[in-house]
């Protein structure tokens, strides 16, 4: 106790200095959350898959289509539960700020695959029956504005013309990690008007979400699936869902672990500021710690009394930055909505902050620790601060 | 005043500048009886300061032995060596060296926190040597709110709060005005006197050193003829 009172004290000795490092130490905790979260959420979709869910697209690349009579096929396939067709429209509303995920699909097969979306059931009925109906996520909902009734016309890079769509629905997700951000209207509308405008790009789909009934055989259903479209003239990649999704990521994956690598450099400077902080202070108080030592306190004390110390500046910084971290990733995320559906902030978070600010504590009080403890006494009681 | 309490027999000291030896002291033999109070004096640079450090366990010799209540110090570990400070030796320094974050009751008790007293012995007993010099209304006080002599007085509370074998006086009076430094060592001989403590004292101070019982000269690194102070 009385240890603990003499380093509580010893940190607010010199308020100013303490006060700078502290300022800086919530700084940089702070920021590793941030960014640690940032990262984090560029892996919620991966995080939101399932694993009996698998994703069937063209071998050559997404850009390229399949007919959709592979579904038949598809579904014969041992193991296989359910398909459904999923085609990326690429639509924006009024402007092309407004971007945001939007599918064609065969409603009907597709959602009984996705139960984390939960719609009303009266909503939903209304949906299947509107050829020109849209369901709607709640974040998107909440973001727009959009509201069941509300007529949509989105422009589509894809395919040309302005597309008119009807809310029908707003589905909720199951839980927090259900990232609801996301339109899905009918395929076979889109089927329709594209067979009066490009015929030939009627009756193709960009993906196949496949349902199975074992998530272990993940593996060898996909061989089947790809096995059967071999040496066609669109042959076919199957793979999880969440390796899909982790395609996406890593075409930003360099942009990721700068990200990454930002969070722990932020640290390393932070160590750098904290542990300048320390030498400094251990240098000026030489006098005292030979003091301390001269009246029987071993080394190993006075080395705990600045380790201790710096600990404790550590951690008061770093407990300010993770309360502060929360409400900062919120106003973070409402500023960047368009961008991130989600942006989940896990306790693996707090403890990295913690656990960053322990190093942080033990590597600034570790020299100046053991210099104090291996300084001669007589050297350090005619040290002049 | 017969029992010998330091024995110091041969004992050399040097220092290392550079590749350069240099002699401090020179095969010292001196020895202080319990309840004795000895100045050390000499002109700077004569050893005097070396010689307290040695017998107050925070130097070591390069040969010779320093014998203590029976105990050789020269041959305890440093780890040993701390357990010996906190129980034999209270200290006064010219620059008081208190905590300046701690009030004068915490700079007291802090010798006791390496005891095992219960905190409700180490408050009687910082009360007593707070009293003892004078200070227990100012034991809320911190440092910086105290004068010189006041600070003093706190470090020879603190020297004797332990109840050591040895007081070490490094210059007690050196930062202090007339008045102050007369107080301090009218406390000191009362402490010799009436409590019977035994003090080893580094000073400059004529005035000082006559308040000791007896002053030992050094010049050199060696100890030249002195003459026994009569005090009484």
């Amino acid at each position: 106790m009385f240890f603990a009172k003499l380093i509580f004290k010893n940190v607010f000795r010199a308020r100013l200095r303490s006060g700078l490092t502290i300022l800086g130490l919530v700084i940089a905790v702070l920021a590793f959350g941030l960014l640690q979260t940032v990262v984090r959420a560029w892996y919620a979709g991966a995080d939101a898959s399932s694993a009996t869910r698998l994703i069937t697209r063209n071998a050559i690349s997404l850009t390229f289509v399949m007919p959709v009579y592979y579904r038949e096929k598809i579904r014969a396939v041992p193991g296989v539960t359910g398909v459904a067709l999923s085609n990326w429209f690429g639509g924006v509303w009024k402007d092309p700020k407004n971007f945001f995920a939007n599918f064609a699909v065969d409603a009907p097969a597709f959602f009984p695959l996705y139960p984390e979306f939960v719609f009303k059931p009266e909503e939903y009925a209304d949906f299947l029956r509107d050829r020109k109906g849209a369901a709607v996520g709640r974040q998107l909902a909440e973001l727009y504005g959009f509201k069941v009734g509300d007529r949509i016309p989105l422009r589509s890079g894809i395919y040309p013309g302005e597309w008119e769509f009807t809310v029908r629905a707003i589905y909720d997700g199951r839980d927090d990690t259900t990232i609801t951000r996301q339109m899905y209207f009918h395929y076979d509308y889109l089927n329709e008007q594209i067979k009066k405008v490009f015929p030939r790009r009627a009756d193709q789909t960009g993906v196949f979400v496949i349902g199975i009934a074992d998530g272990s055989q993940a593996a060898e259903v996909s061989r089947v699936i790809d096995a059967e479209f071999k040496n066609s003239l669109a042959e076919t990649l199957t793979e999880t869902e969440k390796a899909f999704s982790l395609g996406f990521v890593a075409m930003v994956e360099t942009i990721v672990q700068a990200i990454r690598g930002v969070s722990y450099v932020v640290i390393l400077i932070i160590m750098a500021v904290a542990a300048n902080t320390m030498a400094m202070t251990a240098r000026e108080r030489m006098s005292e710690y030979a003091t301390l030592k001269a009246l029987g306190f071993k080394p190993g004390m006075v080395g705990g009394l600045i380790i201790g110390e710096a600990f404790a500046l550590a951690m008061i910084g770093a407990g300010i930055g993770m309360l502060l971290t929360t409400p900062v990733v919120r106003a973070f995320h409402a500023a960047t909505t368009n961008v991130f559906a989600k942006m989940p902030l896990v306790p693996e978070t707090f403890w990295l902050q913690a656990a960053c600010a322990v190093v942080v504590g033990l590597v600034a009080g570790l020299v100046p620790a053991v210099r104090a403890m291996r300084m001669p006494i007589v050297d350090g009681l005619r040290h002049v601060a | 005043m017969s029992e010998v309490l330091v024995a110091i027999r041969h004992v050399s000291k040097s220092y290392h500048r550079g590749n350069q030896v240099v002699p401090v002291l020179e095969d010292i033999n001196l020895e202080i009886a319990r309840g004795d109070f000895v100045a050390l004096m000499g002109p700077s640079g004569s050893g005097k300061s070396t010689l307290l450090n040695l017998i107050a366990g925070i130097d070591k010799p390069d040969t010779g032995e320093i014998v203590i209540e029976g105990t050789d110090i020269t041959r305890l570990t440093e780890t040993e060596l701390a357990d010996w400070r906190a129980t034999h030796v209270g200290f006064i320094f010219q620059f008081y060296n208190l905590m300046p974050v701690l009030t004068a009751y915490e700079n007291v008790e802090l010798p006791l926190m390496l005891t095992a007293l219960s905190r409700a012995e180490r408050r009687e007993r910082v009360q007593i040597a707070l009293g003892l010099v004078g200070l227990t209304d100012r034991q809320k006080h911190y440092p910086n709110e105290l004068s010189g002599g006041q600070q003093q007085r706190v470090a020879i509370a603190r020297a004797v709060v332990s109840d050591p074998t040895i007081l070490i006086c490094d210059e007690p009076t050196g930062d202090l005005d007339r008045q102050s430094a007369a107080d301090v060592l009218a406390m000191l001989r009362r402490l010799n006197q009436d409590l019977g403590k035994t003090i080893a004292m580094v000073t400059h101070d004529p005035r000082a050193g006559e308040a000791a019982r007896r002053m030992t000269f050094l010049d050199k690194g060696q100890l030249t003829d002195a003459s026994p102070f009569a005090m009484h």
